[in-house]
């Protein structure tokens, strides 16, 4: 069926399928003129900005690999990367060697937060997404239970600098001055004027040299089983239940290294709020770039990553020079990223139902046949 | 069904029908209301909030009922409702009302809006079935950052509601003093603690009665158990020659409408109408109000709007005060994220009945 369907190529279908995409290249088009900033600039905050988000928005791949569709609660990974980056700055460890003891240390709470969520996600089948949404609210809650009331009394903060005047938590900022831009600065060269952050762009490569490969192994083939259809996935003798469990758990180790490296480029983070945000902006980037909630490759994150930040970077500057009001531009963004969900999430459901339509319309015609047959 | 009737009579049966969280909540609030004297707070000024908190939200939890019922699941679009109430607050000041008038005018102003708004958003979940909630709450997003613009850009000149500087665009916070302020809180007042300004507003609450005696009468009208049946089970509704998306469209623009009776209320108890993002943090506690009450995801009914808003209004009343006292801490916010939020979940992974027959 799906051979038939791609045989004919059909315009309409192709532009609908990826009207997303189409979409925001249009806005792009007509922002650029408007915010009147030069190629050389715009090419710079590219860059840094790619270099900063792909890493997190790449996290999202294997949960949709296994059908567990947009995870939501890559918000968790971040808040694990969060609590290791406190942790190191507390013990002023700084740089590259900060920088990789955060990653380690956020490892097994990312573990622990991924089985967590998996677990409830096994019990929400079908409803995945929308409890993921949930559990990143309810796990908002649980990061300000450690960080605001945990952090010093149970777990020991050593430096004032970091605590809240009354003793206990975590100031609203944490500063991460000494591990700025270390990772990006490392072999960082200069082209024309634009920074590339070299080191940053080969973990990014590796990242993704990994995911194609973790795609052709084992596991990576029991996901895609499992996310074609999990009765199936089950009588081929795949553990359905653990297999969605190890994508959720590898993504959210990912979101947290993914974080770390965001928050080294940005080189301070609002400690209750850094990453209350990253989920939703990470999934819209990913479907701007013409990932569905069904399929999402490598290229379509760095498409999305590439139109999304675009887009970021010019419509407060567009939306002023339109309207002499520089929220507008800003409201329009938060608009933008949460309606290109929208669109996408809509798209997938009314596929969904086709695809249901058209199944159940086959079978109907095999009934019809098979029953003349039987006369 | 049978099963759990038998055993009925012992604890584990209870548990099982009324749910381990919403127990645990349950115990929660009457241990605050226990502890709240004993840590020398002031029982009757508690209850007396309590009271007006719920007379503020009931309505808004209310407004899950008719779309819960019809099936389409928990309404994370209460945003466009609220944006509904929100134009009609807006367009009653600036078209100069004043008092109690511009109270229900803001009612009237809002209708058309939450009529249209909730037709355009049940035609949509209808093209969805089965995704409800989950672009219900990014329609409900995506509207609320829409709407961000449109208050900047829509031409209001009341002096009351626009910035004093610039003469322009809407502000985040209005005060309604001399607008509808309390239009319906002050109804016949009963006082309860006068010198504290804690009355008992009996005009809100009558109002809720009434609204809530609306819905309970229409659940029982021939509309009204068909609306039901197609969310029990929509392919019986077919079966029996209801139009399955007449109801579910139907139930949506009473939700709609309801949430933006609902915002108006709350802001007439509440004294101030706030624009731009704080929409947005209507949603979630309303959603797990109504399934503290009680309800399930495609189950509820009016008890569960009471009893749920009265315990979730508790909880948020009651913990800063009592838990502050008691370990010098204030928790309270991570306490009602936590437990909101958890409520939820719950409900989000228990098994739906009658799902897959979609």
């Amino acid at each position: 069926m799906k051979n038939n369907q791609r045989a004919k190529f059909n315009l309409g279908r192709l532009l609908q399928d990826n009207i997303v995409p189409v979409m925001f290249i249009v806005i792009c088009i007509i922002c650029f003129p408007m915010s009147g900033y030069s190629p050389t600039y715009l090419l710079n905050e590219l860059v840094t900005r790619m270099g900063r988000n792909t890493f997190l928005v790449l996290s999202l791949l294997i949960p949709v690999m296994a059908g567990l569709g947009m995870n939501f609660a890559m918000t968790l990974g971040a808040m694990a990367g969060q609590i290791g980056l406190i942790l190191v700055s507390d013990w002023q460890i700084w740089g590259i060697p900060g920088i990789i003891l955060a990653m380690i240390i956020s490892i097994p709470i990312s573990i622990l937060f991924g089985i967590f969520c998996g677990n409830l996600l096994n019990k929400a089948k079908g409803r995945e997404m929308i409890t993921s949404y949930i559990i990143a609210f309810f796990m908002n809650g649980v990061y300000q239970l450690i960080v605001l009331f945990m952090m010093g009394p149970i777990i020991p903060i050593i430096h004032d600098t970091l605590k809240l005047p009354r003793g206990y938590g975590i100031r609203n900022t944490v500063s991460l001055l000494n591990m700025r831009q270390h990772l990006d600065n490392l072999l960082a060269i200069n082209v024309a004027g634009i920074k590339i952050p070299v080191l940053t762009f080969l973990i990014i490569g590796v990242l993704c040299l990994v995911i194609v490969w973790f795609r052709r192994t084992k596991l990576g083939q029991d996901m895609r089983a499992v996310a074609q259809d999990m009765e199936v996935a089950r009588n081929a003798g795949i553990n359905v239940d653990r297999t969605r469990i190890i994508a959720i758990v590898m993504s959210t180790v990912l979101a947290g290294f993914g974080m770390i490296i965001y928050l080294q480029n940005l080189g301070n983070f609002p400690t209750y709020s850094a990453h209350t945000q990253i989920g939703t902006f990470s999934i819209a980037a990913l479907l701007v770039g013409g990932a569905s909630v069904e399929k999402a490759s490598i290229s379509n994150a760095f498409l999305g990553v590439f139109l999304f930040h675009l887009m970021f970077i010019m419509a407060p500057a567009a939306g002023t020079a339109v309207t002499g009001d520089s929220m507008i531009g800003e409201y329009f963004r938060t608009f933008v990223s949460y309606g290109v969900i929208t669109v996408a999430l809509i798209m997938y459901e009314a596929r969904k139902r086709r695809t249901r339509s058209a199944t159940s319309h086959l079978l109907a015609l095999a009934q019809q046949e098979e029953e003349a047959r039987a006369k | 069904m049978g099963k759990t009737l038998e055993n009925q009579s012992t604890v584990r049966g209870f548990i099982d029908r009324f749910g381990m969280p919403r127990l645990i909540i349950a115990a929660f609030v009457v241990l605050l209301f226990v502890m709240a004297p004993i840590v020398g707070a002031d029982l009757t000024m508690q209850i007396g909030n309590v009271i007006n908190r719920f007379s503020w939200n009931a309505i808004l939890v209310l407004a899950m009922v008719p779309m819960i019922q019809s099936g389409c699941s928990l309404n994370f679009g209460i945003p466009l409702g609220i944006l509904s109430g929100l134009l009609g607050g807006t367009l009653s000041i600036q078209l100069g009302f004043t008092g109690v008038t511009s109270f229900f005018m803001a009612i009237l102003l809002a209708t058309p809006f939450a009529v249209l708004v909730g037709g355009g958003y049940g035609w949509l979940l209808n093209k969805i079935k089965g995704g409800e909630m989950m672009i219900a709450t990014y329609v409900g997003l995506a509207s609320i950052a829409f709407m961000c613009m449109m208050w900047l850009l829509l031409p209001y000149t009341s002096p009351t509601m626009v910035w004093g500087l610039s003469g322009k665009g809407l502000r985040t916070t209005i005060s309604l003093e001399g607008f509808y302020d309390k239009a319906l809180a002050n109804f016949l007042p009963i006082p309860i603690d006068p010198e504290n300004g804690l009355y008992f507003p009996t005009g809100s609450i009558l109002f809720f009665a009434i609204l809530a005696l609306g819905i309970w009468a229409f659940f029982r009208t021939k509309t009204g158990t068909a609306m039901t049946a197609v969310g029990s089970n929509p392919l019986f509704a077919r079966a029996a020659g209801i139009n399955v998306n007449r109801m579910r469209l139907l139930s949506v623009i009473m939700s709609t409408w309801l949430g933006a009776v609902g915002i108006l209320v709350y802001q007439q108890g509440f004294g101030f109408m706030q624009l731009y993002m704080a929409p947005n943090n209507m949603t979630l506690p309303t959603v797990s109000a109504i399934l503290i009450g009680g309800a399930a995801v495609n189950k509820a009914s009016i008890p569960n709007v009471i009893i749920g808003t009265i315990l979730f209004q508790s909880i948020v009343t009651l913990t800063p005060t009592v838990v502050t006292a008691m370990i010098h801490m204030d928790i309270s916010e991570v306490v009602r994220m936590i437990v909101s939020n958890g409520m939820i979940l719950y409900a989000l992974t228990r098994v739906m009945k009658g799902e897959g027959s979609r």
